[in-house]
């Protein structure tokens, strides 16, 4: 036992020098998870406002510029351009200088008035449905607001009515939509995905590459030391990478965490061990860095696409949620926003913990199974 | 005295090729055993299989008293292997690297023994320098001295000294005869013939099948081969005509001289007959050298590097 410990040690201790001069590496280990907090928390919004839109308004009545003023009062809409015929807007959102065009008739008060159904059109350049869908489902309440407070007095009549159901809409957990809020929390999925698979998967096919591995296998010492010699390392890297991230969440992003950080601490503990039993997996396979560094690719875009981190999950079809809940980052993504979102205790995550236990299971069975003690 | 090396009959096929042909070898302790042949000829291959690298796909015998594959991990503990490769870390200091190897063999007085180590290679000033900044000749000597820290009872060297200045050279086969005076056993493969004659015995292997074993003097002795030396002005140049003639295995220039060997006395001197009426040449018997034996073996075996 005492043997083990020092083996273990003296794999860690080699593992850290060989780091620490990998200057390279070691900046893209803590360079990369800033980045993508950068570019994710600042740079990314599924919620875009002040879009530009062209205003085609043969009416200037008082009514539509209330009813211009309500949409401009969504945040979603800017004005951008007063035009004064269809064929100009049209070449607006045909080159993609605007993104919606609001037309008003010229009879549009008239008709109001005369109990007549009138019209407003709307034209979006929907080619991107995230950019245009919160913005075209904020016109009709803007539009019912404005009336109300314009049909008043003699016009009191005309103002809609409420139905005989009232729906009560509550967006619980992210009560603005704050796209921050949904994707800080899933870029720790990502980053401790992306680096902890490929480092581990490059740290055993360099020792392959380089022809230490020959020597190292020539020493007295047990393939499971040498396994967890390498991945302890990582771990605590990531550990660090977590705690970057959810300093910034909290500092920079204004992100809750609602929920216990022992909590997710150890579920996060679990996911990083995941991921370094895939990577180790993936450097016994691949026969040389190249290849290790190509395996971890192939597995992080699924882990992107199809773990429900860019896109929703409940969007895709069946075939693909498969494959996702087969992905450790799936399950994890789910406990980090429950635990920081939710308040998710352990009873709620306990599914996804014990799917994140089982692949570690499965994964790390694989990788004891396929490390080679001799060079057969 | 039980031997250090005992094994019988090793093979090792990849695939449809045969690395190692059904060898024997028996190494005594304390002997340093010259381990030669052909690129290719299964020498790196049969070392693997007696540290424990590789597993044979036939035969059995005993390493250090200790059964091949069941012992394997107590071979590891009681050999030093150097690969080849320079396999040390080179991104890890000359210092470091011997404290691994030292962990990893969980010696007790580490920090002395690597003291003492980096001593007697002469790296004690340099010891904070990064492995891969040493030159060729400085690697194989740290390289040794990482494999002989916990004190082996086996030294499997591969090639220790290929690209290595005739200095750098000396001096590790110095060290090599120094640690077998210590009762160390040594199994050394090399493709120089100064180095096979520093050593206790050889074995020669070609195309993984053993070919001869015992001193440099009894190889030469069993090959049965002789051989004359030509010397005068022009004689070098003799030695394209005779290459090819029938009785001849070798005729080779060494600076101004003639060497010519072959198997058979009468043939080899019916060989050499038409030239030596030539001016100015001396012909004299000599006796065959190491290297006249290996050629001589080479081409008795047919080439199986193609069958795979």
């Amino acid at each position: 036992m005492r043997g083990t410990l020092r083996r273990m040690r003296a794999i860690i201790r080699k593992e850290v020098l060989q780091l620490r001069r990998d200057r390279l590496t070691f900046a893209m280990m803590f360079g990369l998870p800033i980045m993508q907090l950068v570019m994710f928390g600042y740079a990314i919004d599924n919620d875009p406002k002040a879009l530009p839109t062209a205003l085609l308004a043969a009416d200037h009545g008082t009514m539509p510029r209330a009813i211009v003023a309500a949409l401009g009062n969504t945040g979603y809409f800017a004005i951008s351009h007063s035009v004064t015929s269809e064929a100009e807007a049209d070449a607006l959102l045909q080159r993609g200088e605007v993104q919606f065009v609001v037309t008003i008739p010229a009879d549009f008060t008239r008709r109001v008035i005369r109990h007549e159904r009138a019209q407003i059109a709307v034209e979006a350049d929907a080619t991107d449905p995230t950019t245009t869908g919160n913005a075209l489902a904020a016109v009709e309440p803007a539009v019912a607001r404005a009336l109300a407070r314009e049909l008043t007095g003699p016009l009191a009549g005309l103002a809609p009515r409420a139905g005989p159901v009232e729906v009560v809409l509550h967006r619980r957990y992210n009560p603005e939509g704050s796209t921050r809020d949904n994707v800080v929390p899933g870029l720790l999925a990502v980053i401790l995905t992306m680096t902890m698979v490929m480092m581990t998967a490059l740290a055993v096919t360099r020792e392959y590459e380089r022809g230490t591995m020959e020597n190292l296998l020539a020493m007295p010492i047990r393939p499971i030391e040498v396994m967890l010699g390498k991945i302890a390392p990582y771990i605590a890297i990531g550990s660090v990478q977590v705690a970057v991230v959810l300093v910034a969440a909290k500092l920079l992003f204004d992100v809750p965490m609602i929920g216990s950080l022992a909590l997710l601490s150890a579920a996060t503990l679990l996911f990083i061990t995941v991921n370094l039993a895939i990577g180790f997996t993936f450097s016994t396979v691949a026969r040389n860095q190249l290849q290790a560094m190509q395996m971890s690719f192939f597995f992080l875009m699924p882990s992107i696409l199809l773990s429900g981190f860019a896109f929703p999950f409940r969007g895709m079809p069946g075939w693909a949620q498969l494959v996702g809940e087969a992905l450790p980052a799936t399950h994890f993504l789910r406990v980090v926003r429950a635990v920081m979102l939710k308040g998710a205790g352990l009873a709620d995550i306990a599914a996804e913990l014990a799917a994140l236990l089982l692949l570690l299971g499965l994964v790390g069975a694989l990788a004891l199974a396929r490390y080679r003690v001799t060079l057969d | 005295m039980t031997p250090a090396i005992a094994v019988r009959g090793l093979v090792k096929r990849y695939g449809r090729r045969t690395v190692v042909d059904n060898v024997d070898l028996t190494v005594m302790p304390g002997r340093v055993c010259g381990f030669l042949g052909p690129n290719g000829s299964g020498k790196t291959t049969t070392l693997r299989l007696i540290c424990g690298l590789l597993t044979p796909d036939g035969g059995s015998g005993t390493c250090l008293g200790e059964d091949l594959i069941a012992g394997r991990a107590a071979i590891k503990r009681q050999t030093g292997y150097m690969t080849q490769k320079f396999g040390l870390y080179e991104d890890l200091s000359i210092r470091e690297n011997l404290e691994f190897a030292g962990d990893v063999h969980g010696i007790a007085d580490l920090r002395a023994r690597v003291d003492a180590a980096l001593d007697r290679l002469g790296l004690a000033a340099r010891q904070h320098q990064l492995a891969g900044a040493l030159s060729g000749g400085w690697k194989q000597r740290l390289a040794l001295a990482a494999c002989v820290l916990h004190a082996p009872r086996l030294l499997l060297l591969d090639e220790p000294t290929a690209g290595v200045d005739p200095k750098a050279r000396r001096d590790f086969w110095d060290e090599i005869h120094a640690l077998a005076a210590t009762g160390i056993t040594v199994l050394v493969s090399t493709h120089y013939m100064d180095e096979a004659e520093r050593c206790h015995e050889i074995a020669y292997i070609a195309y993984g099948k053993l070919l001869a074993r015992g001193s440099a003097a009894e190889v030469i002795a069993a090959s049965g081969l002789v051989a004359w030396v030509a010397t005068g002005e022009g004689a070098d140049r003799l030695a394209i005509r005779l290459r090819d003639a029938p009785g001849v295995t070798a005729a080779a220039a060494f600076g101004a001289s003639l060497h010519v060997c072959g198997p058979d006395q009468a043939a080899l001197a019916a060989a050499i007959a038409p030239l030596r009426g030539a001016p100015g040449i001396v012909w004299q018997e000599a006796p065959a050298t190491l290297e006249d034996v290996f050629i001589h073996l080479m081409r008795q075996v047919p080439d199986n590097a193609g069958q795979g």
